[in-house]
């Protein structure tokens, strides 16, 4: 499988990256190149192999339902590029 | 109309935990901005989800109440977007494996018909922040104290024919979660909030027609607007041979109409995929088992219990029974004041006017059951008429202190000596000659009418404090 | 120079020297040698002149551990209070975070004393710290190579011994390769044996935070410190800790040593199978008896892995949005602007690679062909390590296909790059503990022999290369940098 300049533009929208019109080619054939290197999998009829999504088979633990985080807006918004009476300002958001 | 309405609605249920889903937040709502965010509801870098026990009760809760299958083994997913409310760019959410699975739902129309609704799935999520777009001028400021509060998404099937249907299933799925105690089900507080699935279809046409999705309806009133005025839209479409486009809308309540989310111009591909950070939920037989048992009695057993234990009728045992509150406090007062009739009567008609006219909660309420209990004795013991009862529940209403308190601080005690009445009537009878005749001349119709005279004369005597009864009772035979 | 944790805590003790004088010694160090080689983005004299002192008082009150007053550094990946993270990227150049990483929490509680940040590839995608903000890493031992990578700053600061131990994360190789290229030791600890909380994630269902020293020993000392359950990482594990370096004289007779056929094949450089051959050899020496395994699936790592670290990496990356903290552009016209700017502007190519790889291969239409198959394909991969591990006890491989590479020799390739970490990357999709240790040098250049445990056996790789390290003086080989040409 391979992607085209115009499916990984796509993506690059999805991923909210910009993929300017010069780097277009190359970053689609260095992404085709990588793709080459997993076609592989492609190959193999794995449909009777349950999917791994951890390197160990174990199970979510659960945190009993107590408040221990107080407030720490300052420290938290002294690092933050735009802050104001408390909020994070954003450009204006439409809906 | 030849137009069949089919909606589905997506309920997102704001569950009642100290913290938050995935983080030791608190989920107070109404705080400063931003007081509530820790590092992890930041998505500060390196920051981790760890699962909070309650959440997963209470989706389980929720999931047994219904009778619905439980998902012994359940994940989370990740679900991409960028949007400034929701921090990480993703949502953790359940896609495939949820908590909850197939069940159903029933539930009584006004013409007392029943329905039953089935509910796809229900599956846990974090809640997003909020966006304020008045606070500073030219910018949105976001405030992510909500972000992470657990959410109990209530997926229905698209069996819902009706605006009434949609409002019934959602007063219905209110009772129930608060019966459950698994939301405090605070609309205004935006705890519990409605999509609207819409489609039409021609009648009997099997196919579903092209729906929309109608986000963020937050009162039951807005539901049935909403549902009304979009059916009304694409109705309007159809007829002049047009189609609908699938689409996402908003309720816009001030001119009651739907409007096109524009803001969603980007095409969205969400790329769920189990959440790396989190490892599947798995629930044994005796952890469900155990959630089972501390299950409370649910609306329509509790209803069906009154009806039986209780001889109340249909009518009073729903009513009774639309929250638990209420049904508490009227088992408290029918067992305090020994009759179940009389506290159903008095709850549905004096108590519900007062909290109607003061605009507040039974759990605000000035009249304790056990308040309202003793009253109830005072009336079956003869004490109080039924008019002076009244008299001292608006004392209690005012906080003057006690039922018998107020009958001894008002004189209100209602005279039941039979020899003192005796007296009374006797003067009544004496003075009235000309009525004694009148009503020994005339027949059982008229008499009855006649009697009302010298009952008068004799409250009046006793200054309304003589019983009813007792001297109807002496009357008849001292006008024999 | 060339000391271990366990002689300069004797020093420490016996007052030949005080924490304080060994932190200005390695600052010096640091001072004199460090241009050279870039292993450091941000150096903390000042905070670590104040741990030592306070190491100077726990030592003179007799209540300190064998770390107290050791000077270490923390790869630039972990969050640490009041002293910048960068992740080697632009996104995060000035992020000061507010709270430390559980690791460098547990370190400070130990008493050792952090130097300062060491340099890596950007959000530790690469391997050849290469893809850093603040500039390439060079090889100790050939200025012209690289340190390898991610953990190439830790790597080359062990080496150089611009401290004495160092923490590093491993996704895919990236604490064994650079280990094996600077010629020290390196531990990737069974995923969830040490707490991702605070350690900034790049792929979160393989990284894995890990040590790096000189010597097994070393790495047994820190591991110990670093190991255990945390309770805010739903991935950390329970499993019960043992003490690693208490376990490490006991003898490795009878230790039954994998040799997968998959990995010492034709492909591999003669010369590093020789090289390799006769480190195996030393072990059999020891009394380790060595077994012919398969492990059929090998071929199937570099996809699955090249699949799944991008498509996980895609979103965690995904909370950089100028929004909260790190960079943000300038000036945005209206929110779409402030994303695509702020993320385009501030990370880096290979950065940006991975993500477009990742998102591509989780969108509609493809999640299965390529996410599902490559978990399926991990699977596959995970059950082949649990059957050879019914026959032996530890597995060995090469750390890596040949020794450090010229700067600039793959940058333009990125397969050819990613190809280097064919024989780490497998470890990793099974979570399995893996070690590289010295074995010995191709030319002037040191390479590593990699040791792949069962989960949780950590003490097992550790007391295996110690023992080899008893024998062999690989591990205390110094480049001539900071010898003065005396190897």
């Amino acid at each position: 499988m391979s992607v085209t300049t115009s499916q990984l533009s796509e993506v690059a929208t999805l991923a909210r990256l910009q993929l300017e019109a010069e780097q277009a080619e190359p970053v689609t054939n260095a992404i085709n190149q990588i793709l080459s290197l997993v076609d592989q999998l492609h190959a193999l009829d794995l449909h009777a192999i349950a999917p791994m999504a951890h390197p160990r088979d174990e199970i979510q633990r659960l945190r009993a339902d107590v408040v221990t985080e107080t407030n720490q807006r300052e420290p938290f918004q002294a690092v933050a590029p735009a802050a104001e009476d408390g909020l994070y300002v954003v450009p204006p958001v439409i809906e | 109309m030849n137009w069949e309405v089919v909606i589905g609605l997506e309920v997102h249920l704001q569950l009642a935990t100290q913290s938050k889903i995935f983080s030791g937040s608190s989920t107070r709502f109404g705080a400063e901005p931003n007081t509530q965010a820790s590092a992890v509801d930041l998505a500060m870098p390196g920051m981790l989800p760890v699962l909070n026990e309650q959440a997963v009760r209470y989706a389980v809760l929720f999931g047994l109440g219904i009778g619905a299958e439980i998902g012994q083994r359940s994940v989370f997913d990740r679900k991409n977007y960028f949007y400034p409310d929701l921090p990480k760019g993703y949502q953790i959410s359940q896609f495939e494996q949820p908590i909850v699975g197939k069940g159903s739902f029933t539930v009584t129309l006004s013409d007392g018909t029943t329905k039953t609704i089935g509910i796809t799935r229900a599956h846990l999520e974090e809640d997003a922040g909020k966006s304020l777009h008045d606070a500073i001028p030219g910018a949105s400021g976001i405030d992510l104290n909500r972000a992470g509060t657990p959410l109990l998404e209530i997926v229905s099937e698209p069996d819902i024919r009706s605006a009434e249907e949609a409002v019934a299933y959602l007063k219905a799925l209110h009772t129930l979660v608060t019966y459950l105690g698994i939301s405090d089900g605070d609309m205004s507080q935006g705890s519990m909030r409605c999509d609207i699935n819409l489609s039409l279809r021609r009648r009997g046409v099997s196919e579903f027609g092209t729906r929309t999705e109608i986000k963020n309806v937050n009162s039951f009133r807005f539901v049935e607007r909403a549902i009304h005025s979009e059916i009304e839209r694409q109705s309007d479409i159809l007829e002049d041979g047009g189609v609908i486009i699938q689409e996402t809308r908003l309720y816009d309540a001030e001119r009651d109409e739907t409007r096109s989310m524009r803001s969603k111009e980007v095409a969205n591909d969400y790329r769920y995929f189990p959440d790396p950070d989190l490892l599947p939920v798995v629930l044994s037989d005796e952890t469900i088992e155990a959630i089972r048992a501390t299950l409370p009695e649910l609306p329509e057993a509790k209803r069906e219990r009154f009806k039986k234990q209780y001889g109340l009728g249909d009518y009073d045992a729903k009513a009774l029974c639309d929250s638990q509150a209420m049904a508490n406090y009227f088992e408290e007062t029918a067992n305090a004041g020994g009759d179940a009739k009389l506290a159903a009567n008095w709850m549905l008609s004096e108590l519900a006017a007062q909290l109607n006219a003061h605009n507040i909660d039974l759990g605000q309420a000035p009249v304790s059951a056990q308040q309202l209990g003793q009253l109830i004795i005072r009336i079956k013991d003869n004490t109080l008429s039924s008019k002076m009862a009244k008299q001292v529940f608006d004392a209690l209403w005012q906080g003057e202190g006690e039922v018998d308190a107020i009958i001894d601080q008002r004189g209100l005690k209602q005279v039941s000596d039979s020899g003192a009445l005796e007296g009374l009537v006797n003067e009544v009878v004496a003075a009235n000659p000309d009525q004694v005749a009148q009503y020994q001349a005339a027949d059982e119709g008229k008499q009855k009418k006649l009697l009302g005279f010298f009952v008068g004369q004799i409250m009046k005597a006793s200054k309304g404090q003589a019983n009813p009864k007792l001297v109807n009772e002496l009357l008849n035979k001292a006008l024999k | 120079m060339t000391a271990s944790i366990r002689s300069l805590a004797a020093d420490l003790r016996q007052g030949k020297t005080s924490a304080v004088e060994l932190t200005q010694e390695y600052l010096q160090r640091i001072a004199q040698f460090d241009d050279q080689l870039n292993s450091y983005i941000t150096l903390a004299p000042d905070r670590a002149l104040t741990q030592a002192q306070a190491a100077d008082e726990r030592i003179a009150n007799g209540d300190a551990s064998l770390l107290c007053g050791i000077p270490i550094a923390h790869k630039d990946l972990f969050c640490t209070r009041n002293l910048a993270t960068t992740c080697a990227s632009k996104m995060l150049a000035n992020f000061v975070s507010p709270y430390n990483a559980t690791v460098v929490e547990r370190i400070d509680a130990s008493g050792a004393v952090t130097l300062g940040k060491t340099n890596l590839d950007e959000f530790a995608m690469g391997s050849s710290n290469e893809n850093s903000f603040f500039g390439v890493v060079k090889n100790p031992w050939d200025l012209n190579c690289v340190p390898g990578g991610s953990s190439g700053g830790s790597a080359a600061a062990v080496a150089a011994e611009l401290c004495v131990a160092a923490t590093g994360t491993d996704t895919g190789g990236s604490i064994r390769q650079p280990a094996a290229f600077c010629g020290i030791t390196g531990l990737k600890p069974t995923y969830g044996r040490v707490s991702r909380l605070g350690m900034v994630a790049y792929a979160s269902s393989l990284d894995q935070g890990g040590v790096m020293a000189k010597s097994a020993d070393d790495c047994a000392i820190l591991l110990e410190a670093m190991a255990g359950f945390d309770p805010k990482d739903s991935t950390s594990s329970d499993h019960a800790t043992t003490h690693y370096s208490e376990q490490l004289n006991e003898s490795i007779a009878g230790l039954r040593i994998g040799i997968p056929r998959q990995y010492f094949n034709e492909q591999l450089d003669p010369k590093m199978t020789a090289l390799l051959q006769t480190a195996l050899v030393e072990l059999e020496k020891l009394g380790a008896q060595l077994i012919d395994i398969d492990l059929q699936q090998t071929a199937l790592a570099i996809p699955a892995y090249y699949i799944i670290a991008p498509a996980e990496a895609s979103t965690n990356l995904s909370r950089y949005d100028g929004v909260r903290y790190g960079y943000r552009c300038e000036n945005p016209t209206d929110l779409q602007d402030l994303y695509v700017r702020s993320r385009s502007e501030a990370f880096g190519e290979e950065v940006q690679r991975r993500i477009l790889v990742g998102t591509y291969s989780l969108s509609s239409g493809y999640y299965d062909a390529y996410y599902g198959q490559a978990q399926r394909a991990r699977r596959l991969i995970a059950e082949d390590f649990a059957k050879a591990f019914s026959q032996v006890d530890i597995i060995a491989s090469p750390t890596t296909p040949g020794p450090a590479f010229g700067l600039d020799s793959k940058t333009q390739d990125p397969v050819a790059m990613y190809l280097e970490d064919i024989y780490t990357l497998a470890v990793n999709l099974a979570g399995l503990p893996g070690l590289s240790m010295p074995a010995g040098f191709y030319d002037h250049r040191p390479v590593g022999l990699q040791l792949i445990g069962n989960h949780f056996d950590e003490a097992t790789l550790l007391r295996t290369a110690h023992q080899f390290q008893q024998t062999t003086d690989w591990h205390i080989r110094r480049p001539s940098l900071i010898s003065g040409g005396k190897a």
